[in-house]
């Protein structure tokens, strides 16, 4: 078995505030395998983009990782100096985040951005990194690159903008690509040719994707796995074809149902009851126990691990073995 | 660009026109000219011919446009209390002042923006507690009590630096200026502290209040996502976008600095533009006074420009106009 690009192993994420501790995110475990796009998917403040951050290491303080550990290639990164950490980032995991507009500094040109981080991580002469990024232009598809490279963010639109923010993240060749929400703030017809860029330029270059997003679309297009995230913890982890055409968590299955479809005719749209929990409120058991269909006892008192069931992993009751038989 | 300038450019005269109007009248119908030229003996029909020969019975457009050209020549009339003219008073004054305030204005930008980057980036440590509870002292207590307070320690108490004057001066053409002579340089250290003292805490608190604002966008988030340092984070990509803001305030402040140097050049006897007004005023020396007007207001509108220029020269997105191009 290969040996996966990252590892999450128990991932706990705290932020101490005057009421107590709010946990984001809980005993959160994943592996991505090389090349392969993990979808991260879930309601907002369902700890997703944490999770992101905790990997790449900006998490913003007061916010710290409390337990669990972070491996790159089997080495542990969320432990390391702020400088070798530095040398990580853009290097060997790649971020990409919601909002071209204000992903880009304003008073800097293309070229400059791009001369910049290739620099920082590879040893190019000057001249060598400008072509290096109009090729990269290139390949996210920018038109007239060699051109365009000479021109400020505000020059381009928000598509456009996005991938040059998504060549930046590549332009190191990371083994890891963090896509937090990427096409949320596009249009529609724009969100599609993004997602295709930048699933095209990653099998190129043998890079995995995490692709964090509250899009089921997206994800079923794109993901090869799935994680679905509910209060700050793992709900349901699996291959993506599985999760969605048979989900097993009732949380999944809501999901699932919610979306609407054309072939049939609804009236209302199909919803999940109440919403998801604050921080500082989350109950005691099973976090999804007040809007769970299928709740029973034993939600109210124990809070369920995701343990394997079929070829996933699954945190839920209904899926426990003794439960089963009892 | 250049529409622009030349836009600017138009405003600026107009600013200046209408400043000339007030110098005039003050000049022209504060008091009677005549009384403050001539002596108790003179004749009612001498100063008829006096006034005929000065042309003060012309119409007033008349008047008005000769003052301007005279303006434009650099003639501001005699000064009354001095005899000598204006111009020559103004332009023997001035290096003392651009020195003092110049001084004043770079001591003012270096602490305080230097100040500023620091107590954003260490938000929670003591000296940054120090530097914002000490610049609260620079943005409340008056100048004039800054200087009395620096005299006091340094110059009675210490006998470190000369309490007054501007030291020895080096004449360099018509520039006489006390930065080449040691005495000069410690006659300038106490007045150049007190006149930046305020400034200095001003813009402290901008780039402080600007810093923290931009570390929190998104382009910084993406920056350190990128793995640049530290440093290219903080002061090649924030500080840069505080920088329009700072620009402003600064430019602003300069023109104050020259402006308002009339408190601490009189605290400190700094033989400059400022307390030559301030006697002037004492003595109702209206041609001094006008002309000081005309050139403190040529002074802002120089400082404006530049800076409008400046804006330019520091963000891109305004130097392109028209939508956006491509999709």
């Amino acid at each position: 078995m290969t040996q996966p690009v990252l590892s999450v192993e128990g991932l706990t994420v705290q932020f101490p505030t005057r009421r107590g501790i709010l946990t984001a995110v809980d005993d959160v475990s994943f592996a991505i395998n090389p090349g392969e796009v993990l979808g991260v998917v879930g309601e907002s403040g369902a700890g997703k983009s944490m999770t992101g951050s905790a990997i790449i290491g900006l998490i913003e303080p007061p916010g710290r990782i409390a337990a669990g550990e972070i491996k790159l290639h089997g080495e542990r990164i969320d432990n390391v100096s702020s400088d070798r950490m530095r040398k990580i980032r853009g290097r060997k995991i790649g971020m990409i985040f919601q909002d071209p507009l204000t992903s880009l500094n304003p008073l800097y040109t293309i070229a400059e951005q791009l001369i910049e981080t290739i620099r920082r991580h590879l040893p190019l002469s000057h001249a060598d990194a400008r072509k290096r990024a109009i090729a990269l232009l290139d390949d996210v598809g920018i038109p007239d690159a060699a051109r365009r490279i000479d021109d400020y963010p505000h020059q381009f639109s928000g598509g456009m903008r996005q991938r040059v923010v998504i060549a930046l993240a590549l332009c190191a060749d990371p083994d890891l690509v963090i896509a937090d929400e990427p096409t949320t703030a596009l249009d529609v017809s724009v969100q599609a040719q993004i997602i295709d860029v930048m699933k095209r330029l990653c099998a190129d270059r043998g890079a995995a994707i995490m692709l964090i997003t509250h899009d089921m679309g997206v994800i079923a297009e794109t993901a090869d796995r799935v994680a679905v995230m509910y209060a700050g913890r793992v709900a349901e982890i699996g291959p993506v074809e599985k999760v969605i055409r048979s989900a097993a968590h009732p949380y999944t299955q809501g999901l699932m149902g919610s979306i609407p479809t054309l072939s049939t005719d609804e009236d209302r749209l199909t919803q999940i009851p109440g919403a998801m929990p604050r921080l500082s409120a989350i109950p005691a058991g099973c976090a999804f126990n007040p809007r769970c269909p299928k709740v029973f006892d034993r939600c109210y008192h124990d809070r369920p691990d995701p343990l394997p069931h079929e070829d996933r992993r699954v945190a839920c009751w209904l899926y426990d073995k003794a439960e089963a038989e009892a | 660009m250049l529409a622009f300038i030349l836009r600017r450019l138009g405003q600026s005269v107009l600013v200046m026109l209408v400043v000339a109007l007030i110098a005039f009248i003050m000049f022209r119908y504060v008091g009677d000219p005549i009384a403050s030229m001539v002596g108790q003996e003179a004749s009612s029909a001498d100063r008829e011919a006096l006034r005929q020969q000065l042309g003060l019975n012309d119409p007033f457009y008349e008047q008005f446009f000769r003052f301007i050209t005279n303006a434009l020549q650099g003639q501001f009339g005699i000064s009354y209390r001095l005899q000598q003219p204006v111009t020559e008073l103004i332009l023997s004054r001035l290096p003392a002042t651009i020195e003092l305030a110049f001084t004043s204005a770079l001591l003012a930008l270096v602490f305080g923006v230097g100040f500023g980057v620091f107590a954003a980036l260490r938000p929670k440590t003591i000296s940054t507690a120090a530097i914002m509870t000490g610049s609260l002292i620079g943005v409340s207590l008056p100048t004039f009590l800054i200087g009395i307070a620096l005299i006091y320690v340094f110059a009675v108490e210490l006998q470190w630096l000369p309490s007054f004057g501007r030291g020895q001066t080096v004449q360099i053409g018509w520039w006489r200026t006390g930065l080449l002579t040691e005495s000069g340089l410690r006659s300038l250290i106490l007045p150049a502290i007190t006149l930046s003292l305020f400034q200095m805490t001003l813009i402290m608190r901008l780039v402080r209040a600007e810093m923290l604002e931009v570390l929190r966008t998104d382009y910084i988030k993406f920056a350190k996502a990128r793995g640049l340092s530290s440093r290219a984070i903080n002061f090649g990509h924030a500080l840069k976008n505080t920088l329009v803001p700072v620009i402003t305030i600064t430019g602003l402040q300069l023109g104050s600095v020259i402006a308002f140097a009339i408190i601490t050049e009189t605290v400190f006897q700094w033989p400059g533009v400022g307390s030559l007004f301030i006697n002037s005023v004492a003595v109702v020396d209206v041609p001094v006074m006008a002309a000081y007007l005309m050139f403190i207001a040529f002074v802002f509108v120089v400082i404006n420009l530049t800076v409008d220029i400046l804006y330019y020269v520091v963000d891109p997105r305004l130097r392109v106009s028209g939508p956006a191009r491509g999709h």
